[in-house]
């Protein structure tokens, strides 16, 4: 076990291991993995209360980085996992690792299930966009046309959009940052870990070894003002690299204005309580190379206060107690209709 | 009129009808009454997959066979001695079942014209000398329900339902039972409509007197009480009996039962049953699909509960992967399978034991699970319990066989008390004998600890990938990895240590044939094997709980016989384990037919072996 600093107080490095880590140089995993251990000192929780759980994938190495309990388990099934744990354990801050194969492919149906239960846990989804640990096929967010070692034509699959999906799937906290951007997503993270319900974070993380620069467009510094729309609760849609272009609702369609025709009061303000128009956001879901598209909106798109399924299972069990009283073993093994024997 | 009464040692029924004419709430009812008065009692429900299969068809047809008697009763019955039939369908579907000179119930409502074309019959058979051999009692029920009925208020629907219960109060004259148990039924039942209390309770009694003062037979039947032994009993199913004993296992081990499932038949009741004892802490997860069950299994107990989950084959199958990751993390996890007639979708109603390979080698890679079968109903309960010691005590999942013939039938059972019960002792970490918690260090029996979240120090990191011997980290290393494929090998076995020695159940210690048998066949093969016995036969019959590891003695109980015959519901399954752990020329009974064995056909095997 490590031990905190001087007042006492757990550190980043308090929560990394002894492991070697194994992700290709210059992967973004590695600004993921640093921001997570960056922000488990300040979510309130003790060491041993958080447990990582992640399935299969590059990005499912991660519960071996963190000194806290941990599982790596199989393909897809790491919500599944944690749907288990916290329904039997709502005590624990729980962290499911997934990637976009792991959650949106093989473990689709876990994913939409665990999200409308709503459990009170952090889905951290790495999306590279690819299969890495498989060696570069296409993945369920691979674009149309993409090339890869299963598609030498290119991809012929329609890609998910995750963030239109988990809200289809009524999600409490869907929200999206990249790994490019640390300090953006040690933001993303700490208000996910806050939120009380299943919190649903996309990080698009580069895999430089087979889909090298698949989200360059939004980190670039050269096109990311142009191309990102970064939302902030309570403001106006503003982007562009002289903050000069803004969102506008026209009748139900999203159009990109000019600042220098409209007022910052005549733009789409953004609301995170708003379900209809966080379902307009995450459809900011156009191709980059497209004339006139969307630029792709980053940060927190909704959050909603529903209860959480552990919650209620355990009010059950309440319930159920005050109306029967505490289980009697006897009583059932007796059940209702007993005769005796007599020797 | 007075009647005499005649008395008979054990008695067979089968109610048959449309499935939905009540006959499993028939059966059922008249089973309770007569444990409750005493008898020694076997069901078999035998009903098929559709809720409302086509009305009159004879795939329609619903039954349910039982057997009650004054001596003791192991089988639903071979052959029948009355056979309720509520239509022609289901009249057809039983007749080759009832015995010569044996009784006929039957609806005669049920023989219309259109029942007839529905059952495949150019001639009215209850007119055409089928009967002959057949003592024939014609009813016109629905006739005599509605009559009774008439200033109910109810519509012909309703009163067309209770139908069942005419039949019901004819039997319990016919076999001189009280009724005030299923009286007391009816009032529980139907609580929220008085009016249908009424009804059932007036038809109920109508079919008791319309026996009573039609002189349709001249003698009433009694079946004493059995001599069982003495103690207190009570009726069960075997499902209902897994699921009291998963609750009993969680109490005595002092970890909450997680029960995490998907609806599939015949398992689905072990769910139901769960759920209404929630004031024991269970928690019942309803999960998206069967591998998400059998995770949230494995994440409940990485939480520390007692996790559980169970299906049938089908399901069984999609849990694979998730299975073998609870073998490589040792985790204690109880897997169910209450099996059925496979193979795919297969028989989803009729019983099979055709997934005993399944439990041993449906994994990828070695790995190896210990597995136990139940023998009957209520035998569940032991069983259950006793796979919820190992998957604690060892830190292993456990596979539980059932099969649908248990899982639905029913039986007397001198039912526990809580303290006789032992109790289950996890092995935990003692942080003075190793400060720096490491999950894979192992005792003597080579179980590891169980350190759950929440453990202070303890934190530590499992996975799928092969690990390092104590350690437990992530290991490619070849020494380590055929090291680990032996502990986890040994690990089972030693379990064998703690498992009492096999006797043989019945009959012979040694001799000429050794009948081996595992599940649901219990019942009849110890029928056959004490007749074969009593005949002057030197048979024995030796029947395992245990399947893997097996219990250590049983190589030299096989060697105390000629020759070994294995009776099972599949094409050899366990046949192949025996031969290929024991090396012996053991030979096989099979029967894939969906039913169980008759005791009959386990006796002339046994017969023609030793003629």
């Amino acid at each position: 076990m490590k031990t905190a600093d001087q007042n006492g107080q757990l550190t980043a490095k308090d929560f990394s291991t002894d492991q070697d880590v194994r992700w290709c140089p210059g992967c973004g995993d590695y600004s993921i993995l640093k921001q997570v251990q960056s922000i488990m000192p300040e979510i309130g929780r003790k060491k041993e209360d958080i447990v990582f759980i992640s399935g299969i994938g590059c990005s499912s190495r991660f519960p071996y980085y963190m000194d806290t309990y941990g599982m790596h388990s199989i393909h897809g099934r790491a919500t599944a996992i944690a749907s288990g744990l916290k329904s039997s354990r709502p005590d624990l801050s729980v962290w499911v690792i997934t990637g976009d194969g792991d959650a949106l492919s093989i473990g689709g149906n876990h994913l939409i299930h665990m999200l409308r239960r709503n459990f009170d846990l952090n889905v951290l989804l790495f999306n590279n966009e690819i299969y890495g640990l498989t060696k570069g096929q296409y993945s369920p967010t691979s674009p149309e046309g993409k090339v890869t070692k299963s598609t030498p034509i290119g991809s012929i699959d329609h890609p998910f959009n995750p963030l239109k999906l988990c809200l289809g799937a009524d999600a409490t906290f869907v929200a999206r940052t990249m790994d490019r951007d640390p300090k953006h997503q040690r933001e993303i993270l700490l208000k996910g870990s806050q939120h009380v319900g299943t919190s649903m974070i996309e990080i698009y993380q580069n895999c430089n070894v087979f889909n090298d620069g698949a989200f360059e467009i939004f980190t670039d510094k050269q096109s990311k003002a142009e191309e990102t729309l970064m939302l902030e609760d309570g403001q106006p849609l503003v982007f562009g690299a002289e903050n000069d272009k803004g969102i506008r609702l026209d009748g139900g369609q999203p159009t990109i204005v000019s600042l220098n025709d409209y007022s910052k009061d005549d733009l789409w303000i953004h609301n995170e309580k708003d379900k209809f128009k966080a379902q307009l956001l995450t459809s900011f879901f156009d191709n980059p190379s497209v004339e006139g598209h969307l630029p792709r909106p980053f940060g927190v798109f909704y959050i909603e206060d529903r209860y959480r399924y552990e919650d209620a299972m355990a009010e059950q069990l309440e319930f159920a107690k005050e109306q029967k009283g505490e289980g009697d073993l006897d009583a059932i093994l007796r059940g209702r209709n007993v005769w005796k024997v007599e020797a | 009129m007075s009647k005499t009464v005649e008395e008979k040692k054990e008695v067979t029924i089968v109610f048959a009808g449309d499935s939905g004419d009540g006959i499993q709430l028939t059966g059922t009812q008249f089973t309770n009454t007569n444990a409750l008065f005493g008898n020694d009692v076997s069901t078999f429900p035998n009903y098929p997959a559709e809720i409302r299969a086509p009305q009159g068809t004879l795939a329609g047809v619903s039954g349910f066979q039982l057997q009650f008697g004054s001596v003791e009763v192991s089988t639903p019955g071979d052959v029948c001695d009355v056979l309720v039939a509520m239509n022609a369908a289901a009249f057809k579907v039983n007749l080759p079942r009832l015995k010569k000179s044996g009784t006929v119930i039957v609806n005669t409502d049920g023989f219309n014209a259109r029942n007839l074309k529905l059952a495949e019959y150019d001639t009215n058979p209850l007119e055409d000398g089928t009967l002959n051999d057949f003592r024939t009692i014609p009813i016109d029920v629905s006739k005599m329900t509605r009559m009774a009925l008439v200033d109910s208020g109810l519509g012909k629907k309703e009163v067309d339902r209770s139908r069942n219960m005419f039949v019901l109060g004819f039997l319990y004259y016919m076999y001189n039972r009280d009724m005030k148990a299923t009286e007391n039924f009816i009032r529980e039942k139907f609580k929220k409509s008085p009016e249908l209390v009424d009804a059932n309770l007036k038809v109920l009694k109508a079919g008791y007197n319309f026996a009573d003062t039609s002189e349709t037979f001249t003698s009433r039947y009694n079946v004493k009480a059995a001599q069982l032994k003495s103690g207190e009993y009570r009726n069960i199913m075997g499902n209902q009996a897994t699921a009291l004993g998963l609750i009993a296992a969680s109490k005595k081990a002092s970890r909450d039962l997680f029960y995490g499932s998907y609806p599939i038949t015949p398992a689905s009741d072990i769910l139901h049953e769960l759920a209404k004892h929630k004031n024991f802490g269970v928690k019942t997860f309803q999960a998206e699909d069967e591998i998400a069950a059998i995770c949230t299994v494995i994440g409940a107990s990485f939480g520390g509960q007692l996790g559980v989950t169970a299906s049938s084959g089908p399901g069984i199958a999609l849990k694979g992967e998730a299975i073998g990751l609870g073998v490589m993390l040792e985790l204690p996890m109880v897997v169910i399978n209450v099996q059925r007639g496979g193979p795919s979708t297969g028989l989803p109603t009729k019983t099979e034991q055709s997934d005993l390979l399944q439990a041993f080698y449906g994994r990828n890679g070695e790995a190896p699970m210990p597995i136990l079968a139940a023998s009957s109903p209520s035998d569940c309960f032991a069983t259950i319990f006793e796979a919820c010691r190992i998957a604690i005590e060892h830190m292993t999942p456990v596979f539980f066989l059932s099969d649908g013939y248990i899982a639905n039938g029913s039986e007397p059972w001198k039912f526990p008390k809580s303290a006789d019960l032992r109790a289950i002792q996890s092995r935990d970490w003692n942080p003075d004998e190793n400060a720096e918690y490491q999950p894979y260090l192992r005792n003597l029996d080579l179980v590891r600890s169980w350190v759950t979240p929440g453990t202070p120090g303890g934190e530590h990191r499992i996975g799928g990938l092969e690990k390092e011997d104590v350690s437990g980290d992530v290991s490619y290393d070849p020494d380590n990895h055929e090291k680990m494929v032996n502990i986890r090998r040994e690990k089972v076995e030693k379990i064998a240590n703690t498992i009492p020695l096999q006797e043989v159940n019945h009959g012979a210690e040694s001799g000429d044939v050794l009948m081996l048998s595992w599940g649901s066949t219990y019942g009849v093969v110890k029928t056959a094997v004490k007749e074969a016995y009593d005949k002057g036969i030197q048979v024995g019959h030796v029947h395992l709980r245990h399947l893997s590891p097996f219990p250590k003695n049983l190589a030299d109980l096989i060697s105390k016989f000629k020759k070994v015959i294995i009776p099972e519901m599949n094409q050899g399954q366990l046949l192949k384990i025996i031969r290929a752990e024991f090396l012996i020329d053991a030979q096989g009974l099979n029967k894939v037919k969906g039913i169980p064995f008759t005791a009959e056909e386990i006796l002339n095997r046994i017969e023609k072996e030793v003629g």
